[in-house]
């Protein structure tokens, strides 16, 4: 024992700080005076520099090739329809009978439609409502989703056997038939549109975040929030929701996509907006008219465009899902 | 004679997104044919790696950078992967951890079994099944033929073990790899799993590698054992020599931080402050030195090498500890000396916080459309105890046992199905049963509804719960500092500034920086974050507080600095504990008085000591025996009372006396009588026919347990078990 250099043990730091009282400032030089590392160390060890989650998320994010173009994708589509149309003027209103299904020229990039509009200025205006539909019904189907979900899962029970049913019940719905029957009663208006789509749609994350909720729900830190006497909508709001933000970020993506597609399908089918308003899915529809004839032009700028947004909000949403992902796995 | 398994200065690293891990850097190992060595370690030293590396299936990321392995002479660093698939399984066989995810749950056993025989021999599927029979009568399957067509799901944890090493034996390996084969079970099954292993070994001659983070699993059944930190080996030696003559620092510091049977309680334990170091950049000196108490100058600077001595014992250290005669006791001792000795602390016997009278919690079990129940699992059935204000009481019991449910009864997580908790003098089962969200409970009048919410607000201050999980128990969206002041913001306690200053003095007492609290729980080590749920647990500044396996989930090296800390919070703010683990040498170190549960019965209780080392009932006295000690000299005389089989299922517990399925003594009156509680000194009870020794009337002071065992509960069933006194029940009698 003789040639043990007397350094007090980590039980003595204890000790040390025994009779530090709350409030009081910290005890740090725990009892070492040899200069070791752990000089100005609490017994706890050092506390690490900081790196939030979000931040690695992003770091994650920003390395994935694919997520990257599909977000400038989605930059470059949205300034295109709302900035293009500031640069590029084009009579959208008034049809123009001297300029019937002009191939693409200089004056016309990608040539006219059927009754003379501008197929480039077109699409511009056309993505304008479905961008903006598109992102109403993810924001406006995810809060609602988000919430039906974690109630249901966290309460569990009754609750979550009517919820859930209801949730049923409306998947079981021939989404087509509905838009068409809503379409032929009322006039489609962008918020009507907004409306019917995000009831639809909420059903996809109320039954993924019910399931994360289930999960969540028994985890200790939940029940942490329990014993210190928190309320339910306290563990729902605070704690189960913000645990599920990585699952609804990625959804919240798909959804746009999705919306964007329903809205193609139903003004193909002729139940979007209705005319002079332009849509992609209306510009489609009428360019089909014309395929027999060689207008390519009024068929694939539109089909294009649409694929090449839905493919870039997919591209962000799986980037998203991995970044998130790492973050739970990293190490 | 060339080893069997012969590792040479190994390298392996791990490659992450931004860094890369040499989790193994430079070790050499060897393993004879009939020997087994053990290879000791924390999580994330590098031990598992090794076993990985040995079979060459590294997770992603891995890769065998340096040195050689050779199995049986083979050489498989760089071996083409179709000629390591007859390795790997045919050579070498591998038991791991956890047997539930290593089994596939859609295969018969006996079809996964057979599987790995045909894929190594050219044999019939006949001829294969009858290969699983075998081995499965080999590791003690009670009728293998029948259980051939069983799914894992079908067997208990400790028989999915036993088909785990039946497929590692299939093939008549020559090494057997076994990673942590005994911490997923109990330690009742871990004697039997490792009494197992160690007859498979002797009869087959297999040579084995028993990676184990347990020095007394080690100590018991290694031939060798070698000790590895931070990704090298840095003490190597036979057994005996080893546990008698311990050189390097860091082992010693591990062996005495662990709390031992001889150890004194009213000591502190030695812990080893600080945290193992970053591995993707190691230290070029000893790696352990910023934690070593020995370290000098020469040791942050330089590196040492594994050198050996005269007795073969090598060990990577510039000052060793003096090779005189040290038992691993004498170690724990000698570093505990230095080590305050804890003031004894003065509890009443009649003043108690806490008392559970007859609590009763069964789960139904339902079936069909109309969810009928049919049957219940009855988890906690008639359990009493009392708890005395600044105590700490311990309950320990295997996994299953309920021990788990009764926490989590008292503190309102589940609601009682019958009995009574009085807490700090009030009734609190109504309130207990009424606190949890709506699992199909009725609809309450929303003003008693507010006022029985204040009132659990109020209960909720003063009975705290500390989590086991350090990595679930801390919402990972939030900052420490939210963390800590959710619960004064949910009570509304004080303003805002008040709660920080209050989170930053919390986070000081437990031993943190204060900047702690604009970090996320993720960047924390484990034993840090156990120090914020533990934290969190006090911010309400409860009187009385529930820690349920507080220290399983972490580091042997951490443990110690957590007890530790749980000690001086409890001298410091005068608190009760309640401490429920499988653990019965952290129990019998931190509590007082010890609860011995087994399925869902109080078998018996006592001051800690007593029931330590003169236990009454035969559970108890299994259940001791059974505990691993790291004293090779202790753990191989020892005549072990094995308990036989396994916890039998809480649906149809056994009638009379519940620990008769698996008790050695038991005759035929344990299975028609509930055994009656006897005395047998101040303060301790056990319920047992054939008690270990002489029942005595109690020495007037009035034990808790006996006493709420008295008061009648009228709606309580009769059936299930009041407790009859005997003849030698005047202690009963008397109250």
């Amino acid at each position: 024992m003789s040639d043990i250099p007397a350094t007090p043990s980590a039980p003595n730091q204890h000790t040390a700080d025994g009779a530090v009282a709350i409030g009081q400032p910290l005890p740090t030089a725990a009892g070492t005076e040899d200069g070791g590392l752990d000089q100005a160390m609490p017994t706890g060890g050092d506390t690490p520099a900081g790196r939030s989650a979000w931040r690695l998320a992003l770091q994650s994010f920003l390395d994935n090739k694919l997520g990257i173009a599909g977000l400038v994708l989605v930059i470059a589509i949205v300034l295109f329809c709302f900035v293009g149309p500031l640069v590029y003027h084009t009579n959208q209103i008034s049809p123009n009978a001297a300029q019937i299904n002009l191939p693409p020229s200089t004056r016309h990039p990608l040539g006219t439609d059927y009754v003379g509009f501008d197929v480039l200025g077109r699409l511009m205006a056309g993505g304008q409502s479905s961008i903006e539909i598109g992102l109403a019904v993810a924001v406006v189907a995810t809060l609602f989703g988000v919430l039906w979900g974690a109630i249901s899962g966290y309460l569990g029970g009754v609750v979550d056997s009517v919820l859930m049913r209801i949730v049923d019940i409306i998947l079981a719905i021939p989404s087509i038939f509905l838009f068409i029957y809503l379409a032929t009663v009322f006039k489609p208006t962008v918020g009507l549109l907004i409306v019917v789509v995000s009831a639809l749609s909420w059903v996809g994350p109320a039954r993924l975040v019910r399931g994360e909720a289930l999960s969540l729900r028994v985890r200790e830190y939940v029940q942490a929030v329990r014993v210190m006497g928190g309320h339910s909508t306290r563990i729902v709001l605070r704690h189960i929701v913000p645990n599920t933000v990585g699952t609804i970020v990625v959804n919240a993506t798909f959804q746009v996509a999705d919306a964007i597609l329903i809205l193609a399908t139903l003004s193909f089918l002729g139940f979007g907006l209705p005319p002079p308003a332009a849509t992609w899915g209306g510009m489609l529809s009428e360019g089909t008219n014309y395929l027999y004839d060689g207008y390519w032009w009024a068929v694939y700028p539109a089909g294009i465009i649409i694929a090449l947004t839905v493919i870039a909000f997919n591209f962000i949403g799986d980037a998203l899902r991995d970044a998130l992902e790492v973050r739970l796995q990293r190490r | 004679m060339a080893p069997v398994l012969e590792i040479t200065d190994l390298r392996t690293e791990i490659r992450l997104r931004t860094s890369t891990v040499h989790a193994v850097d430079g070790v050499s190992l060897t393993v004879q044919a009939g020997e087994t060595v053990g290879l000791v370690g924390e999580s994330g030293c590098g031990k598992t790696t090794i076993g990985l590396s040995a079979i060459r299936l590294l997770p992603p990321g891995g890769h065998i950078t340096g040195g050689s392995i050779k199995i049986n002479g083979t050489e498989i660093v760089g071996l083409p992967d179709a000629r390591m698939r007859q390795i790997r399984g045919g050579d070498v066989g591998m038991i791991f951890q956890d047997p539930m995810t290593s089994l596939n749950p859609t295969m018969p056993i006996g079809e996964q079994i057979a599987e790995t025989v045909r894929v190594h021999k050219r044999v019939s599927h006949r001829a294969a099944v009858d290969r699983a029979v075998e081995v499965l009568d080999l590791v003690g399957m009670p009728r293998p033929r029948e259980r051939l067509g069983d799914f894992p799901h079908q067997l208990s944890g400790g028989l999915r073990q036993r088909v785990m090493i039946a497929m590692a034996l299939a093939c008549e390996p020559s090494v057997l790899i076994a990673d942590e084969p005994t911490t997923a079970v109990d330690v009742t099954i871990q004697a039997q799993i490792l009494g197992l292993l160690d007859r498979l070994k002797s009869e087959l001659s297999t040579a084995m590698l028993l990676i184990s983070h347990d020095m007394g699993v080690i100590a018991g059944r290694a031939d060798r054992v070698a000790v590895m930190y931070a990704g090298r080996v840095v003490e190597q030696a036979e057994t005996v020599e080893f546990f008698d003559h311990i050189r390097h620092p860091y082992a010693e510091a591990l062996l005495a931080s662990i709390p031992q049977p001889g150890q004194d309680s009213q000591r502190a334990l030695y812990s080893i402050p600080g945290n193992p170091p970053d591995l993707s950049n190691p230290p070029a000196a000893c790696r352990f030195a910023p934690r070593c108490r020995y370290a000098t100058d020469r040791c942050r600077t330089e590196d040492p090498r594994l050198e050996q001595d005269a007795a073969a014992h090598g060990y990577a250290c510039f000052h060793p500890v003096p090779a005189d005669d040290v038992r691993p006791e004498a170690a724990g001792l000698r570093l505990a000396a230095q080590a305050r000795l804890r003031e004894t602390r003065r509890t009443d016997a009649d003043d108690l916080i806490l008392d559970a009278r007859n609590l009763v919690k069964e789960y139904p079990i339902t079936a069909g459309l109309l969810q009928r129940t049919i049957g219940s699992v009855k988890a906690v059935s008639d359990v009493s105890f009392g708890i005395r204000r600044g105590e700490t009481f311990g309950l320990v019991g295997e996994s299953g046992c309920g021990k788990t449910t009764i926490g989590r009864l008292l503190v309102g997580l589940e609601r009682l199905t019958g009995g009574q908790i009085v807490f700090n003098g009030a009734d609190i089962s109504a309130l207990a049963t009424r606190s949890r969200p709506a699992h199909g409970g009725g609809p309450d009048d929303p003003a008693q509804a507010g006022s029985r919410r204040r009132q659990i607000s109020r209960l909720r201050r003063d009975l705290q719960l500390m989590f086991q999980d350090p990595y679930s128990s801390l919402d990972p969206r939030m900052r420490v500092g939210t963390i800590l002041r959710e619960p004064l913001v949910i009570q509304g306690i004080g303003s805002r500034r008040e709660q920080d200053q209050r989170v930053a003095a919390m986070l000081t007492e437990v031993g943190l920086q204060p900047a702690a609290a604009d970090r996320y729980p993720h960047e924390f080590s484990g034993g840090q974050r156990q120090r914020i749920g533990l934290a969190r647990a006090l911010m309400l500044d409860p009187k009385f507080l529930i820690a349920d396996e507080p220290v399983s989930a972490l580091d042997v090296s951490i443990r110690s600095q957590i007890l530790n800390l749980m000690r001086d919070l409890q001298d410091r703010h005068n608190l009760t504990y309640l401490i429920i683990s499988h653990d019965l040498a952290v129990v019998r170190y931190m509590a007082d008085r010890i609860g011995v549960v087994y399925l869902g019965k109080l078998v018996e209780s006592g001051p800690a000591d007593t029931v330590y080392s003169t236990p009454a009932h035969p559970y108890t006295a299994a259940l001791i025996s059974a505990i691993p000690s790291p004293d090779p000299h202790s753990e191989r005389g020892r005549n072990r009372t094995q308990v036989r089989g396994e916890l039998p299922s809480a649906v149809n517990p056994p009638s009379g006396c519940r620990f008769r399925t698996r008790c050695a003594i038991a005759e035929e009156i344990c299975a028609e009588v509930e055994p009656p509680v006897h005395s047998f000194g101040v303060d301790h009870y056990a319920s047992c026919h054939f008690p270990l020794q002489r029942p005595v009337p109690p020495a007037g002071t009035d034990g808790a347990l006996v006493r709420t065992q008295q008061d009648p509960i009228a709606d309580r069933p009769p059936a299930s078990g009041r407790l009859v006194p005997d003849t030698t029940g005047d202690a009963v009698a008397g109250q």
